[in-house]
């Protein structure tokens, strides 16, 4: 059954709007369908989101031809598995297996499906003989399994070689994330843990550094073994051009930092428990994803405005009582509204 | 995360932080840690104390105290004070010699190194040959007199500390007149007294080891008097008037020698062992005092009968017919006798003596009849059972204050009324701010008072717990009731007791209300006791409830030790704090958090299993809660299962160490002192390689909720606060676990009209679990205007300004690893401080401290003052959680000593630098108390001998003595470092703290019971902690 209909090119609008066009259109007003598209390799993508519905629509060229599944007897592996494995090839990704891993075949879906994972980051700030890693335990059973220990390093200094003390990766728990990514491996000098230089810190204190960051551990390693270095721009050229336009939006560094930011804030969700009721996440009563630099005023600004936030956070409990998942996860579908009334407020 | 590492650079904000902020070390509380040497200057009226660390520490009147550190960090092994002048001259187990004094400046008096000096010998003799054993400073002041193991005695000038070498007395030159016979049997040895003659200072007697006495004509450089003694010397004493002298020897004997013209070699006039006939130990110093009654005191130290009495450390006073045998519970290191010290006049006339032990001071009165001991107004025993936990008020009601010291000198009158008899210098030090107590708990289930208010922490009061339970001991068992018949003649004197009676006594916690005078205390096994101020003797049934934290939880089995056996009946209780109510957690784990709310009259307190509340007024428990995670398996056993071998091996370990060091420690080691010395430090660095073979790894490991002691209840607090809804607040119950659980209870307290008649009732409102999991360390509110609640009480007495209840409140959590701030009622986290994740370093101590500016009276504020585990203290901002200042204070590795500190609310401390020492320390510009005090010259009457003066000032070394409150923090950082080295090697110390950081700052009955797995740290780290 084909239908066609003309879109606004310049406005496309929101993707809740174009599916219920797409249902409209259809009549099909009450069915779940997976929408997907063509891009210009001839990959099957997914349009779940506004993200990747403008993607969508930009590409189009000038015909968008979608694709409209029943949700139930969908053939998940028809989308995108290509840019799949590609991607784990570049950032060694390994994604969480979810409700759906039975299947053969991940289901890509809306966007607070997916999650971060382990992950080599930032190589295009650091120098090629370091290597920063995200250790990301969120939701896996798997321990974080490795040691560290003392020892010390040479490094080149004005006065020449110089021995100083370090910390090394001492032992990988078999089975454990650290070993399980392959990111880590036994003797490599830890030189960050979260951005924090270790350098002057005793073990003890490095190693408390980590546990308390262990939900979102980004270890900055030199690597024992300097041959398996990304080199520089690799990415790029290892995947040769093919995916310059695959599915991911916008540039990687980008969506690092937006992790990274995203992260500050998830990593710390505390959960109340209000008169023996259910458990809920403690919702955030001031914007503090704000630009760094700004703290301060925050919180000169935190005394004036404190009041008029504290309705719409209550809101946000009470629009969230009625849930009975509590996983405390990103996949949690509070959150999200959570999250878009915090951005409502900070704008 | 790294915007809280750039520095604000609000300059307005800078300054008010100097304005505000400054740390201090002031003064050291309590009594020495090792004392080593004792001296006394009856010109000054000054004591001085030398300990094993290279201390060494002056006291005169209360208040006046000096400190000074020798670098060396060796042993002090003699103090000698120059007559008449105000300097003192030590001697350390180095050999080496140090010119002290104490100068003006700046309108206060300051302890001051002035010259060092090593006596050697001519190249390629023996170090025996200048190993000093005897000092004499001359009555001159121009020179020192060193006897030394060779038997050489050194003549060095004053101050310049150079060799008079044509004054040397040679070994060689005494024996020309010694008869052939004696000369053979023995040679001189060494040197084991120098004694200047008390009327001709040109005459110094001088004694040898091996029982020659001779007296030595300084002018004309010969032997006058030869008395062949017979048995090994110890020491020698003058009668005052010169006309005899006293020995004593090894073999527990003394004898009494005439010195006239006609005889050269006379015969003993009497030779005695007092504790005769059986074998004795040695008499190692003897005082002969002469009375205007003509009987004379006789005063000497050992002596005991070897094989019955021989572990005793005694001090004997014989006068007369009255003998007693001062029976000291640690080690005597010195003592002296006060006298009269009037050059005109004609007798002693003892008055007082002063004896210091290993473990603390005592000074017996010698005029009163019966000879009582004095209470000494400083210098306190505060290990005289182990400290436990200490809780600090501030700003004590004149009223309580008063009423405390009223029951504590019911306690006191068996001390003598003597003044306190050591009362040289003057206190300049101005008033303290205000009245401050300091309760420390003990393992033996007391508690004492002190009063910290000044430079002399001073016991105000004693209270004991023990009358409430049934214990092994009998309380009747007293070691003084001995026959009159009983010889020798002992009495025990002192406090000093470490052995505790059953370790289940000891206290953990403390709480003092100060406007009510409710005091809860509570202990080890599980026991929570709550207490009113009484002026008056009473006897009553204490009311006993139990409390089973485990209520609905099944088949576990505590495997820890048993409750306390309570007493059956009414209990005499004497004036002062009597408990009314006891309740007894079930199982019996030691009590780990207290709150007391004197208002409501309710008592909160928490244990590794839960928490519960008891409504002391109706004497009723009003809920448990239980807090154990089904799988806490470590915590339902008790303490003593799973981790004995662990604890064992380090036992084993330290004590091999231990036997190493002491053998090192010997003094008269001569040639090979140095080789056991060589032997030791081979031994520690075989140790260190041993340890660097198997490197010291750490586990990296998430928390999970199955960790041991999640349900371990860190802290209780009560809030009058916004729990429900913002429209009305009420009283409420905080109570924060090992696990990173906080549960808030809402009560309803009956009004006061009807508090008796209707139950005080509670529900749980709301249960906050931080995902760090990291142990929740603090809790408090803060009010609208984001000021800390004021206590219980407080604004009452209109000591405080009703909190701000119109304003949305905001509670605070403090973890070990962040600092959260949260609104009310409606639970959203507004704030956070991630110190862990910046610093590595884990909150151990936080309270708030009011900090008010030195420039200007109207401006202070309150902010946290947080303890790490790295042993720096920071200063964090309140409501912002911004980081203003952070000093190191205790070293990391002093783990007892972090686990000790407590802190005021208006920014001081205390921590423990030994079992028996505090050192204050003050973050605050405003609050500093410290000593302050001046030491004149009493004007000499006497011969006025030449003394140049600018030398010394030229060779003035750098300041060490009492200028501590001055901008220099490096060095007085420096010298506590080097204190707080010394303190840990003592082995017994080091193990503690070991175990003590394998399971943080709990109670020390949990430290020496548990320890965990050396993984621990990292596997289950903040778990137990």
């Amino acid at each position: 059954e084909f239908r066609r209909f003309s879109l606004e090119r310049s406005k496309p609008g929101k993707f809740e709007e174009f599916y219920g066009l797409l249902q409209h259109v259809h009549k099909i007003p009450n069915v779940d369908v997976l929408v997907g598209y063509t891009d210009i390799h001839g990959d099957l993508l997914p349009i779940n989101n506004d993200d990747n519905y403008h993607k969508a629509v930009s590409t189009a060229n000038p015909l968008l031809r979608i694709f409209i599944q029943r949700k139930e007897d969908a053939d998940y592996s028809a989308f995108g598995t290509d840019t799949m494995t590609r991607k784990k090839n570049v950032l060694s990704n390994v994604l969480r297996p979810d409700n759906h891993k039975k299947k053969p075949h991940i289901v890509i879906s809306m966007p607070q499906d997916f999650r971060p994972v382990s992950s080599i980051i930032d190589v295009d700030i650091l120098p090629e003989t370091h290597r920063r890693v995200r250790l990301y335990k969120y939701g896996t059973d798997k321990p974080l399994g490795f040691y560290i220990r003392d020892g010390s390093s040479v490094r080149v200094t004005p006065h020449g070689l110089e021995k100083v003390p370090g910390i090394f990766i001492s032992r990988l728990v078999p089975g454990g994330l650290a070993q399980s990514t392959g990111l880590l491996a036994v003797n490599d000098e830890v030189l960050e843990v979260n951005g924090i230089e270790v350098s002057g810190k005793s073990l003890d204190q490095v190693t408390d550094m980590m546990i308390a960051n262990s939900r979102n551990l980004i270890i900055t390693v030199r690597p024992a073994n300097q041959r398996n270095n990304v080199v520089r721009n690799s990415r790029t050229s290892g995947s040769s051009g093919q995916s310059t336009e695959s599915s991911l939006p916008s540039s990687t560094p980008n969506i690092l930092a937006n992790f990274l930011q995203g992260e500050e804030e998830s990593d710390e969700e505390d959960i109340i428990i209000e008169d023996s009721g259910e458990p809920q996440q403690i919702p955030k009563a001031a914007p503090t994803s704000e630009s760094l630099e700004s703290l301060t005023q925050i919180e000169l600004l935190h005394e004036s405005t404190q009041n008029g936030f504290l309705p719409s956070s209550e809101m946000n409990l009470n629009h969230s009582a009625g849930s009975i998942s509590m996983e405390c996860e990103v996949q949690d579908p509070d959150h999200k509204s959570l999250e878009e009334d915090g951005t409502i407020i900070t704008l | 995360m790294r915007r809280f590492l750039r520095p604000g650079h609000d300059p307005v904000r800078e300054r008010l932080k100097r304005d505000l902020f400054q740390f201090n070390k002031t003064v050291e509380h309590g009594f020495p840690h090792q004392p080593s040497a004792l001296g006394y200057s009856p010109f000054l009226r000054l004591m001085a104390i030398g300990t094993r660390s290279g201390a060494i520490k002056l006291y005169g009147a209360p208040g006046v105290e000096f400190m000074g550190l020798h670098e060396e960090n060796n042993t002090v092994m003699q103090i000698h004070f120059i007559p008449d002048q105000c300097q003192l001259v030590t001697l350390l187990d180095d050999n080496s010699l140090h010119l002290w004094s104490l100068k003006q400046h700046g309108g206060a008096s300051e302890l001051r190194e002035e010259h060092r000096f090593t006596l050697k010998g001519p190249p390629g003799s023996p170090p025996s040959a200048t190993q000093a054993t005897a000092v004499l400073p001359h009555s001159s002041r121009e020179v020192l007199y060193l006897g030394t193991e060779s038997g050489n005695i050194f003549v060095v000038e004053l101050p310049s500390f150079r060799v008079l070498e044509d004054r040397t007395i040679t070994s060689e030159a005494v024996l020309q007149r010694v008869p052939d016979d004696y000369c053979n049997r023995r040679s001189c040895e060494l040197v084991e007294a120098l004694r200047e003659h008390p009327k001709n200072p040109d005459q110094i007697l001088i004694g040898y080891s091996r029982g020659l006495i001779v007296l030595w004509d300084l002018q004309n450089n010969k032997a006058t008097h030869h008395f062949l003694g017979s048995q090994q010397l110890e020491n020698l004493y003058w009668q005052r008037d010169g006309s005899k002298f006293i020995s004593c020897h090894y073999d527990g004997s003394y004898t009494q020698w005439p010195v006239s013209s006609d005889n050269r070699q006379p015969e003993p006039l009497e030779n005695l062992v007092p504790y005769g006939p059986f074998p004795c130990k040695a008499i190692s110093k003897i005082y002969w005092q002469t009375t205007k009654n003509g009987l004379p005191y006789i005063i000497f130290q050992g002596g005991m009968p070897r094989a019955s009495y021989g572990d005793r450390h005694s001090i004997s006073v014989v006068h007369g017919s009255q003998q007693t045998a001062f029976d000291f519970t640690s080690r005597v290191i010195d003592f002296f006798i006060i006298f009269s010290s009037e050059p005109t006049a004609e007798f002693d006339d003892p008055s007082a003596m002063v004896v210091l032990a290993e473990e603390e001071l005592v000074v017996i009165d010698l005029k009163t009849a019966g000879w009582p001991a004095v209470h000494p107004p400083y210098l306190a025993s505060l290990h005289c059972s182990a400290i436990t936990c200490s809780h600090h008020v501030s700003n004590i009601p004149l009223k309580l204050w008063e009423r405390i010291i009223s029951a504590g000198s019911k306690q006191n009158i068996h001390y003598s009324n003597m003044p306190w008899p050591i009362d040289g210098g003057t206190n300049i030090a101005p008033d303290p701010p205000q009245r401050d107590l300091l309760l420390t708990g003990h393992e033996d289930g007391t508690v004492r008072f002190w009063d910290a208010s000044g430079v002399c922490l001073h016991l105000l009061y004693k209270l004991s717990t023990v009358r409430v339970f049934l214990t092994d001991a009998d309380p009747n068992d007293n070691m003084n009731t001995l026959g009159e018949d009983e010889w020798p003649p002992l009495r025990k004197v002192g406090t000093f007791d470490p052995y505790s009676d059953d370790p289940r006594l000891g206290i953990q916690k403390i709480y003092l209300c100060k406007y009510s005078g409710y005091l809860a205390v509570a202990g080890t096994a599980g026991q929570v006791l709550v207490m009113e101020l009484n002026d008056e003797d009473a006897e009553h049934v204490v009311d006993h409830a139990e409390a089973d934290l485990l209520q609905d939880q099944e088949g576990y089995r505590w495997k820890g030790h048993e409750k306390l056996k309570t007493r059956d009946g009414p209990v005499r209780f004497e004036a002062g704090f009597q408990p009314f109510v006891l309740v007894q957690c079930q199982p019996p784990a030691v009590v780990t958090s207290l709150a007391l709310h004197s208002e409501w009259k309710l008592v909160a307190f928490g244990t590794s299993h839960g928490f519960g509340l008891f409504d002391h007024q109706q004497k009723r428990l009003v809920f448990v809660k239980c807090t154990l995670h089904p799988s806490d398996q470590l915590a339902l056993e008790g303490p003593l299962s799973r981790v004995k071998s662990l604890k064992k091996s380090l036992r084993q370990s330290f004590r091999r160490i231990r036997r190493s060091r002491v053998s090192s420690r010997k003094r008269r080691g001569g040639g090979n002192a140095s080789e056991v010395q060589e032997a030791n430090a081979k031994f520690d660095q075989d140790a260190l390689q041993e340890m660097e073979l198997a490197p010291v790894q750490r586990k990296i490991e998430a928390r999970s909720a199955e960790d041991s002691f999640t349900g371990f209840v860190r802290t209780l607090y009560f809030a009058d606060t916004f729990l429900r809804d913002s429209s009305r607040h009420c009283p409420s119950l905080w109570a924060g676990t090992n696990g990173g659980t906080v549960y808030a209870f809402c009560l309803r307290v009956p009004p006061a009209e009807r508090r008796m008649d209707e139950p005080v009732r509670a529900e749980q409102a709301k249960e906050i679990q931080l995902m760090h999991r990291a142990p929740v360390v603090g809790i408090l509110v803060l009010d609208g205007r984001s000021t800390p609640l004021p206590e219980p009480l407080e604004v009452a007495h209109d000591l405080s300004k009703s909190p701000d209840m119109q304003g949305s409140h905001q509670l605070l959590v403090v973890s070990e690893e962040q600092f959260k701030v949260f609104t009310l009622p409606k639970v959203s986290s507004k704030l956070k401080l991630k110190l862990t994740a910046l610093e590595g370093c884990r909150v151990r101590k936080v309270t708030v401290a009011n900090f008010g500016s030195c420039k200007t009276d109207d401006y202070s504020e309150n902010d946290l003052a947080v303890l790490t585990n790295l042993g720096d203290i920071q200063i964090i901002s309140l409501p912002f959680l911004k980081l203003q200042i952070r000093y190191p204070c205790i070293r990391k590795e002093d783990v007892s000593g972090i686990a000790s500190c407590v802190f005021t609310k208006y920014g001081q401390g205390f921590y423990l630098i030994s079992p028996s020492e505090f050192e204050r320390f003050s973050l605050s510009t405003k609050w500093l108390v410290e000593p302050r005090c001046i030491v004149d010259m009493p004007e000499v009457t006497s011969n006025n001998h030449v003394h140049n003066k600018s030398g010394m000032e030229n060779t003035a070394r750098k300041s060490r003595g009492s200028g501590r409150s001055s901008g220099d923090y490096g060095e007085d950082e420096r010298k506590s470092g080097r204190l707080m080295e010394h303190a840990l090697l003592n082995d017994e110390k080091v193990l503690k703290e070991i175990q003590s950081t394998l399971e943080g700052g709990r109670g020390s009955y949990a430290e020496r019971n548990l320890a965990r797995s050396p993984l621990g740290h990292g596997l289950s780290n903040g778990g137990a902690d």
